[in-house]
């Protein structure tokens, strides 16, 4: 096994046992899905058009509630010293534990959203593109959350300044994702699927590297 | 493991939050030499190592390592991969048993070492499968010392590496070291306590 998939089979491990920020992630998911429908009222055309942007922006906010452990236990407990001397670069690291995020909470909050679009009527059109704007944007997501997890390493209690750091940077994510539900339903072309995808690659691939940055210094700190 | 040959710094000096914790510190290590930090609290024991090591970076001064085929390594960040750190945190997560910590390293450092055998080595052969949460601070450092001598790295440092361990297990770190050491490799700790092993002392802090 290499060093890279090593760290992600940790991670996920972690993830996944009790206590972990897989289960708690999709929990909270479905809760707050569950729970729009209850205020908004039981207006059917009302709950399919909004469907898109409260699934999104759900996901969202799930995905940055484990966000803050992305780093913190492993800087809190020295395992990211041991694992800063590793053979990987801090990049590579990073990656490695993007990675690890989006396959314990992205991919399956992805897979869970066609459940819970039921409970919003969602039309039959919705559902393909609900889904695929999810799997094409929940990475971004975990990239660009993990540069403010790895800047408010330092941080106590940096949990709640994360999410104020990530969330403006994810708009556009939001925007698009629910947009493309939103057109789809409506019948009517759209780009935002592909700006999803465009947006989403950008923060993937530029997201290591802004990532470690941040690391390093914290680990200088 | 690629064996070293000495690490040697010289006119180090660094900064810390705008203090300086040491000027113009010079040292060498040879192969097979124990280097024990000593000093009070604050004198910059944990940074130096952590300087070392690549975490930090001096604000003036080189450190250089010399490997066995005679070529030079200056920069930092090819520092870390010979580097054996055991830190004042052991690094043990608490989800995970012994076993599973030492597994994940071996495998990420890319070393083919037996953990069962690593863990029978610092008295753990029945914590093995138990996750680390349930023990206590001395095994959670043995674990560390298990993971420390499976990383098979040449320079070895160590943050105070007989806290939290009893009598048999500070035993043990000193035989860790000392054995290090005896097979050619370099250790530096930074302790309070004598090592009880013979070792070159480094005294930081004096009067500033």
């Amino acid at each position: 096994m290499t060093p890279f998939l090593a760290l992600v089979a940790r991670d996920m491990r972690l993830a996944t046992r009790a206590g972990g920020s897989a289960m708690l992630a999709l929990a909270f998911f479905a809760a707050m899905a569950a729970i729009v429908p209850l205020g908004v009222g039981a207006d059917l055309r009302l709950l399919a058009r909004i469907a898109g942007g409260v699934l999104w922006v759900a996901a969202v906010l799930a995905a940055l509630l484990s966000l803050d452990r992305l780093f913190q236990l492993d800087f809190d407990d020295g395992s990211l010293d041991a694992i800063a001397l590793g053979p990987l670069s801090l990049e590579s690291v990073s990656a490695a534990k993007i990675l690890a995020h989006w396959l314990t909470t992205g991919l399956p909050l992805t897979l869970l959203s066609p459940v819970l679009a039921l409970l919003f009527d969602l039309p039959a059109q919705g559902y393909v593109p609900l889904v695929v704007s999810l799997a094409v944007g929940t990475p971004s997501v975990s990239a660009i959350g993990a540069i403010g997890a790895g800047l408010t390493l330092a941080v106590r209690r940096g949990g709640l300044i994360l999410p104020l750091l990530v969330m403006p940077l994810i708009v556009p994510a939001v925007i698009f994702g629910s947009g493309a539900v939103l057109a789809a339903i409506d019948g009517l072309p759209s780009a935002a699927m592909g700006l999803l995808a465009a947006f989403s690659l950008g923060a993937v691939l530029l997201s290591p590297f802004a990532t470690a940055a941040a690391l390093r210094l914290n680990l200088a700190a | 493991m690629q064996a070293l040959e000495k690490l040697t710094a010289e006119n180090l000096t660094l900064e810390r939050g705008g203090r300086e914790l040491f000027r113009a510190l010079g040292f060498r290590a040879r192969a097979g030499e124990v280097v024990s930090v000593e000093g009070p609290n604050g004198a910059g024991k944990t940074s130096l190592l952590r300087l070392l090591a690549g975490f930090l970076q001096q604000s003036s001064g080189t450190i250089a390592l010399t490997t066995s085929d005679q070529s030079e390594i200056s920069e930092a960040e090819e520092r870390g991969i010979h580097v054996g750190w055991f830190g004042h945190h052991d690094g043990v997560k608490t989800q995970l048993t012994p076993y599973e910590t030492l597994e994940f390293f071996s495998r990420f450092y890319g070393v083919a070492g037996d953990s069962a055998a690593a863990l029978e080595d610092v008295g753990l052969a029945r914590a093995r499968d138990l996750p680390a949460q349930y023990l206590s601070a001395g095994q959670k450092k043995r674990v560390a010392l298990a993971r420390l001598k499976l990383s098979a790295r040449p320079l070895w440092l160590l943050d105070e590496p007989l806290a939290s361990l009893d009598a048999a297990g500070k035993a043990l770190a000193a035989q860790f070291i000392s054995d290090h050491c005896k097979a050619g490799g370099i250790a530096i700790a930074a302790t309070h306590e004598p090592l009880g092993i013979e070792c070159t002392k480094l005294v930081l802090g004096g009067e500033q």
